[in-house]
């Protein structure tokens, strides 16, 4: 069937902020979908509240709107547009839970509008883990005994019935939100209690837990004539018990006889047709049990998911792409296939070779978390690797990982059965260790559930490591043969080097000298069978090489590899920035990285893709093979960066802000001595070798100090130190003593702080945007809300501050972008830092001042200057444009949601509007704590806070809210003449703040934490809070600007406008 | 121990030898199949053809008795990128290594297969000699044993692999495999033709309420019919098929007297029998994900191939119609002559290995035998 006539206009939803579950892997299906169905002539409607997206660059659609994902905004851009159909299926759960409340209040009907992709009793279908089930009885599928309950109680029953332990999942909730495994009552009692809490309908099911089971999954499509595709089959390498998304992940499933693939894949075709999934992509999960094969239906998924995007780019097969053409009526038959060009979308792909996915988490960022993982997905990101052998693949995924892994078995210790056990993410390194220490394979495969056809694979692995630490060989010793087999197992040089013990560089020489090199293969989606156009490589140590490189002038753009805290999507965005602007300028681009769930990683991003780790072994063999006119690394945050030396060292050439200025900025002592060189103001600063120096130093420059280790990104392991009690502790538990120094820095409390972004050409700096911080220093700049323009700071600071960049920018050198960092604390302008580099904001900068600043940079980098680019005005910004931060400690029960020195967001929204009010407003509605207009404000605030306090409460009273606070605060209040009830803390005995919260009395809370101590209270209120959906703010800065919102709320409703119509080109 | 392939056009891929030792010439093919290798190596239209299997790591299920097709291996060596060093399955009774050691088979692995694919794809299927042992040490003679070896073109090599005598199949499949499955132990009769046939296709036949004679490929037609079939069924097959002259006659003689159902080589032979033309392919159709197009019901049909002939498409079928083609290349998939009550398709719907899109078509044979 040719595409649909009668649709015009087509609202694309995306995904929001980036979460724990629901990552960057839906502004890579996003975009797919805008870009294909605007070639096919549809006017695109975009809505998404996440600016640090590439798919909210007003090119990919006619319309976009970055705006909060709900219901009430979403029918105003309905009204607004009047689009025809809306698409559902790209946005992850938050795009398919936002159509069907859009038709829960009739919104759809009311405006005719048609879902397509997705139809809503399929989803209910899909979602509804009872009518699922019994659905699954219908068709004679099994699935694992459970009961769906709606209360504690009807759980405990369940499990009374089912057995211990149990396994607990909340309906409609994305990334297994509030799951677990109860192992006993009390554990029941209170998983149960939360996932009630997080299921938007208040259900919960009870499964009999299938621990120890193998997991699958099946990526499928299909389109309206019912043909049906198996895109990838993924095998869990961690059975049962772990959510897929914390999961070690393996394609094609490697230990399924045909016929039980083959069964597999008509039970997934059956539960196609049983849910109703007319067109598009849908994942299904099996479980089977290793002793008989028993197959068990877990769970479908009727869209486009984050192992969707991982088996697109394990496959080449573009399952977002192609599912956004059979939604419009294509059939998959009438799609061609872009890698061979001549064979259709309408076939399976094969593969001859093995994709591991590896988890990413950032445990270290949340005390008192449990690592333990479970039912409730905790990774933050995630890489892929691609070899042709498991263990090849395996290890390449490890190194790729970043966190200081150069080979499975390179970090070796003491692993007993009993840690074995427990899947976390140090697992897979202590079975490297327990095989090396010579458990036996069947007891390791017993103990971890892994299949032993894996163990094995990973035995061998740690026997030819054994080999070379029992025979002591050494780097001379390796001869051509060795070392084939070494990279044919997935040895990294850098591993080499660590077991003969020599550096790194001397592997590489004697490898390349003994003529072991990689070749490069292409992911072409039929094993050879047919030429491939798309040049989607990966190394491996083979024959025919098939990289084909071309003698174009060239670009290497490093991306910045799996997902964490501080390093997200917004390096990925620029990124792609950057690849785009180089194209333009007639460069071949050639994109490295590693993280499936990217743009930049889709084939059609770069012109050349090389799906690989992002270390120095790999990127010079890329650049040994490509010959590359420039090697970009300052648009992928730390990752490239940490590289940048040895490719530098081997002679890259790499483009823009050299590394040198890099490390100038970096290293404190020359900074310093620039910084007073420009007379520009620091806070009073010190770094330190040993921890007697760091508290001499603390002592000389005065608490509060803030301290961390230097060449650190996000603010990892940054601390506030009230006393030298407290940074004594913290250097114990945090620093391990080295060749990097611990910086110690006076806090500058409550003051101002400033994020600049900013262009520079060598000659001439344009800065791109100045944001105020509206949370106050102390909180780190990615968890701050942010304001641009500034919205209380006078002209005078932003003179100097633009003076200061200026300075700084032609002082350094820079050529390309940079971030400052200010605080302005008594009239005082201080440099707090300075990054050379593409910062965590310039995606934000992008859409509020409508100049791609990355784009800029690239092309800088490529030797234009700024007045060859037209870019030499500080970028007039029309109304206000709020950034907020979105946490993720719903994910983390038990931990305390405050605020700090340290990076902890996931991911960040966007609110824009003439005024600041409406806009903090939205971005707080964006972030899922939509601000109130009525109700109950609980107010708890420390002594330093209770001045600024009352100017607050007075405003919140007015605009008609009762106030409810803890006595100290109720009586200050009382005192100035506020009504206030008084509310017992949780230690004073019930009811109390908590009862109250969960009665429904408290639809806001005004909390700041008393002093360093993390207050048990207060920990217990901020978690309640999170709990419950209150919004919580932890400033007093943050609650002023939240009765600015509240102020414009009342006084006129929040309205809509697209980017296009914003920047005037609508 | 050393291992190695000689290909008739010289080049030369070392390895490490499993199964067997010695030295068996063939047709070098490749297939795409990510699973299924104890099929692959059981089918019998394998037969006198080496076999490379593109996806790497191969004998991770070990052997399971129920996975084979016929009752030994039939191709000339197999070749891989990894053999598993260990064989995990709740089935499993043994591993590949010792299996093909048992049936005289010569296995290849730690051989680069995807450049070896390449080479396939853009020279075409050559004649190749495997070796595992001292033969390995001496490529050049190799290349030369290759180079005398026959080709496949104008080759009958189902007299090779047909059954000596008739027999009933009564075994079905085992339940778990498949979603639907009903069995009618008293249905019609029908003749299946012994070219080199599956094990699943006969399966499906019984599945289905089909009582099944099979008959040596020799079998000629007047006494197929005085067994008074309800249907002749023509199975898949080794080799070329224009050089099964007798079986092409015999179906001439069945043909318009009762319900004919080929597949594979039995499609070829049809075709043949209908006056059309055969050609053999460049590499062929190896593989588990071959799109297949029905032109009747515009539905695609993810299928299961394994061919190096094709029925032409613009000879003379006397009248039939193409009723399937692959959309990869636009080949012949699949023939229908209504007035003659004849059918055929040239993939596998009994897969085995393989997607079961194209059950549907044993249904349509049972309906025209029972009509």
């Amino acid at each position: 069937m040719p595409r649909r006539t009668d649709l015009h206009t087509l609202m694309v939803i995306g995904s929001g902020p980036i979460v724990i579950g629901q990552g960057c892997e839906f502004d890579y299906s996003g975009v797919q979908a805008c870009k294909v169905l605007r070639r096919e002539g549809y006017r695109i409607v975009l809505v998404n509240s996440n600016p640090a997206t590439i798919m909210t660059d007003p090119e990919f659609a006619d319309a976009t709107y970055i705006e909060p994902l709900t219901p009430e905004m979403c029918e105003r851009i309905i009204e607004a547009e009047q689009p025809d159909a809306i698409l559902p299926t790209v946005g992850g759960q938050t795009a398919l839970n936002l159509a069907l409340a859009l038709h829960q209040r009739g919104v759809l009907e009311k405006h005719g509008i048609e879902l397509i992709g997705a139809s809503l009793p399929s989803i209910e279908l899909a979602e509804d883990r009872q009518l699922f089930k019994d659905a699954m009885t219908a068709i004679g599928l099994k699935s694992p005994p459970s009961e769906v309950v709606g209360s504690v109680e009807d759980a405990l029953s369940a499990a009374e019935r089912l057995g211990y332990p149990a396994l607990v999942r909340p309906s409609f909730t994305l990334g297994g939100s509030g799951g677990g495994v109860a192992h006993d009552q009390a554990e029941l009692r209170e998983i149960a209690e939360r996932g009630l809490k997080l299921s938007p309908i208040g259900q919960i099911l009870v499964d009999k837990s299938l621990l120890g089971w193998k997991e699958y999954e099946l990526e499928v499509m299909r389109d309206a004539r019912g043909n049906f595709v198996v895109v990838c089959t993924i095998e869990n390498l961690d059975p049962m018990g772990v959510h897929t998304g914390d999961s070690i992940t393996v394609a094609p499933a490697q230990t399924l006889t045909d016929k039980e693939l083959q069964r597999l894949r008509d039970a997934a075709r059956a539960v196609l047709d049983k849910v109703g999934l007319a067109t598009g992509g849908a994942n299904v999960q099996f479980a089977i049990n290793p002793d008989d094969g028993d197959v068990y239906v877990i769970e479908m998924n009727p869209r486009v998911s984050r192992s969707s995007a991982l088996a697109s780019k394990a496959t080449g097969f573009p399952i977002a792409k192609i599912a956004a053409l059979l939604a419009v009526g294509f059939t998959l038959d009438e799609i061609p296939n872009d890698i061979t060009r001549v064979t259709p979308a309408s076939f399976e792909p094969s593969l001859d070779y093995v994709v591991v996915k590896i988890p990413r988490w950032n445990f270290e960022k949340f005390a008192g978390v449990d690592r333990v993982l479970g039912p409730q997905m905790k990774a933050v990101g995630e890489v892929m690797a691609i070899g042709r052998t498991f263990p090849e693949a395996l290890q390449k995924g490890i190194r790729a990982l970043d966190i200081g892994m150069v080979g499975f078995g390179s970090r070796l210790e003491e692993a007993p059965p009993e840690v074995l056990r427990l899947p976390t993410a140090q697992r897979l390194f202590q079975v490297a260790s327990a095989l090396f220490n010579g458990m036996p394979l069947p007891e390791v495969a017993a103990t971890t559930g892994f299949d032993p056809w894996f163990v094995r694979q990973m035995a061998d692995i740690m026997h030819i490591q054994q080999t070379i630490i029992g025979k002591k060989l050494t780097l001379e010793r390796l001869d051509a043969a060795d070392f084939r087999k070494l990279k044919r197992c997935g040895f990294s040089d850098a591993h080499i080097a660590q077991l003969v013990g020599v550096d790194e560089t001397a592997v590489r020489d004697r490898r390349k000298a003994l003529g072991v090199t990689p070749v490069y293969y292409r992911v072409d989606t039929c094993a050879a069978e047919f030429e491939a156009f798309t040049p989607y490589l990966y190394s491996t140590y083979e024959d025919g090489d098939e990289a084909e490189p071309t003698g174009r002038p060239k670009v290497v753009i490093l991306g910045g590899g799996p997902n964490r805290i501080g390093q997200g999507i917004e390096f990925d965005t620029c990124c792609v920035h950057a690849c785009f602007a180089l194209r333009e300028m007639g460069y071949e681009t050639i994109m490295v990285n590693c993280n499936p769930e990217t743009v930049s990683t889709d084939y059609d991003t770069a012109d050349r893709l090389y799906f690989e780790p992002l270390t120095a072994e790999d990127v010079l063999n890329i650049i040994d093979v490509e010959k590359p006119d420039g090697v970009l690394v300052q648009f992928g945050g730390q990752t490239p960066l940490n590289i940048a030396h040895a490719l530098a060292a081997a002679g890259a050439p790499i483009w823009g802000t050299p590394v040198e200025t890099i490390d100038l900025a970096e290293d404190r002592e020359r900074f310093n001595a620039l910084m007073r060189e420009l007379d520009i103001p620091q806070p009073e600063g010190a770094t330190a070798m040993n921890k007697s120096e760091a508290l001499a130093a603390a002592d000389r420059i005065g608490y509060p100090v803030l301290v961390r280790p230097s060449y650190v990104l996000g603010g990892r392991g940054m601390a506030l130190a009230f006393d030298a009690d407290m940074l004594a502790d913290w250097l114990d538990k945090q620093i391990t003593w080295g060749a990097h120094p611990v910086l110690i820095d006076r806090f500058l409390d409550d003051a101002f702080e400033v994020d600049v972004d900013a262009l520079c050409d060598r000659q001439r700096v344009t800065i791109g945007g100045i944001m105020q911080h509206i949370e106050e220093a102390g909180v780190h700049s990615g968890d701050s809300a942010c304001v641009l323009p500034p919205y209380k700071i006078s002209m005078y600071h932003i003179e100097i501050i633009r003076e200061y960049t200026q300075r700084i920018g032609k002082a350094l050198g820079v050529k390309g972008l940079f971030n400052i960092q200010f605080a302005i604390k008594d009239e005082v302008v201080y440099v707090l830092e300075v990054n050379p580099r593409a910062s965590r904001t310039v995606p934000f900068v992008g859409k509020a001042t409508g100049h791609p600043l990355a784009r800029y940079a690239a092309q800088i980098a490529a030797g234009r200057t700024l007045d060859e680019i037209g870019f030499l005005e500080e970028p007039r910004v029309d109304g206000f444009f709020v950034k907020e931060a979105v946490l993720p400690f719903q994910k983390f029960p038990g931990v305390d949601a405050r605020l700090g020195p340290e990076m902890r967001s996931t991911g960040e929204v966007m609110g824009h509007a003439s005024g600041f009010g409406h806009a903090f407003a939205k971005a707080e509605m964006a972030a899922g704590t939509a601000l109130p207009l009525d109700g109950g404000v609980f107010i708890s605030v420390n002594d330093f806070d209770k001045g600024a306090v009352v100017k607050i409460a007075r405003d919140l009273h007015k605009l008609g809210f009762a106030l409810l606070a803890t006595s100290g605060t109720a009586h200050w209040l009382q005192t100035v003449g506020l009504p206030v009830t008084p509310v017992n803390k949780v230690s004073e005995g019930s009811p109390h703040i908590v009862d109250r919260m969960r009665a429904g009395d408290i639809q806001l809370i005004i909390n700041t934490p008393r002093g360093g101590q993390a207050h048990a209270d207060g920990a217990l209120i901020r978690g309640t809070a999170h709990l419950y959906g209150v919004p919580i703010i932890t400033t007093m800065s943050a609650a002023m600007a939240a009765v600015q919102g509240i102020k414009a709320m009342k006084q006129k409703p929040l309205r809509v406008r697209s980017l296009q119509a914003h920047h005037g080109r609508g | 121990m050393q291992g190695c392939l000689a290909l008739e056009d010289g080049s030369v891929y070392a390895g490490l030898g499993f199964g067997a030792e010695g030295v068996q010439t063939g047709e070098l093919v490749f297939n795409t199949s990510m699973t299924g290798y104890q099929e692959i190596l059981t089918d019998p239209s394998y037969h006198k053809q080496i076999v490379t299997m593109t996806v790497p790591h191969v004998g991770n299920t070990g052997i399971n008795p129920e996975d084979v097709e016929s009752d030994r291996v039939w191709v000339a060596g197999f070749v891989v990128r990894a053999l598993s060093p260990v064989v995990s399955n709740w089935r499993t009774q043994g591993d590949l290594d010792a299996y093909l050691k048992a049936q005289g088979v010569i296995g290849l692995s730690d051989v680069p297969t995807r450049a070896l694919v390449r080479h396939i794809r853009s020279r075409g299927v050559m004649r190749a000699a495997i070796a595992h042992g001292e033969a390995a040490q001496d490529p050049a003679a190799l290349v030369e044993q290759a180079r005398q070896s026959p080709d496949m073109s104008g080759w009958n090599l189902v007299d090779d692999v047909t059954c000596a005598e008739p027999y009933n199949w009564t075994e079905r499949s085992d339940p778990q495999w498949y979603r639907s499955h009903r069995y009618d132990p008293a249905g019609p009769l029908v003749v299946a033709y012994d070219f080199g046939i599956k094990r699943n296709i006969l399966r499906m036949m019984t599945d289905r309420g089909l009582r099944v004679r099979v008959v040596p490929a020799h079998t000629p037609a007047a006494d197929v019919l005085a067994m008074n079939p309800a249907g002749v069924f023509l199975s898949n097959g080794p080799g070329d098929p224009a050089a099964v002259t007798y079986a092409i006659q015999n179906v001439r003689d069945l043909l318009g007297k009762t319900s004919v159902f080929g597949i594979c080589l039995g499609h070829q032979i049809l075709g043949l029998a209908l006056g059309g033309r055969t050609e053999k392919m460049r590499f062929g159709h190896r593989g588990g994900n071959q799109p297949v197009k029905n032109l009747l019901s515009g539905v695609v049909e993810i299928s299961s191939h394994n061919h190096g002939f094709a029925v032409t498409p613009d000879s003379d079928l006397s009248g039939a119609e193409i009723t399937h083609i692959n959309l990869n290349d636009n080949t012949v998939e699949g023939l229908r002559h209504v007035g003659l009550g004849a059918f055929s398709v040239q993939y596998h719907p009994e897969a085995s290995p393989g997607p079961h899109d194209s059950l549907y078509l044993f249904d349509e044979f049972v309906s025209r035998v029972k009509a």
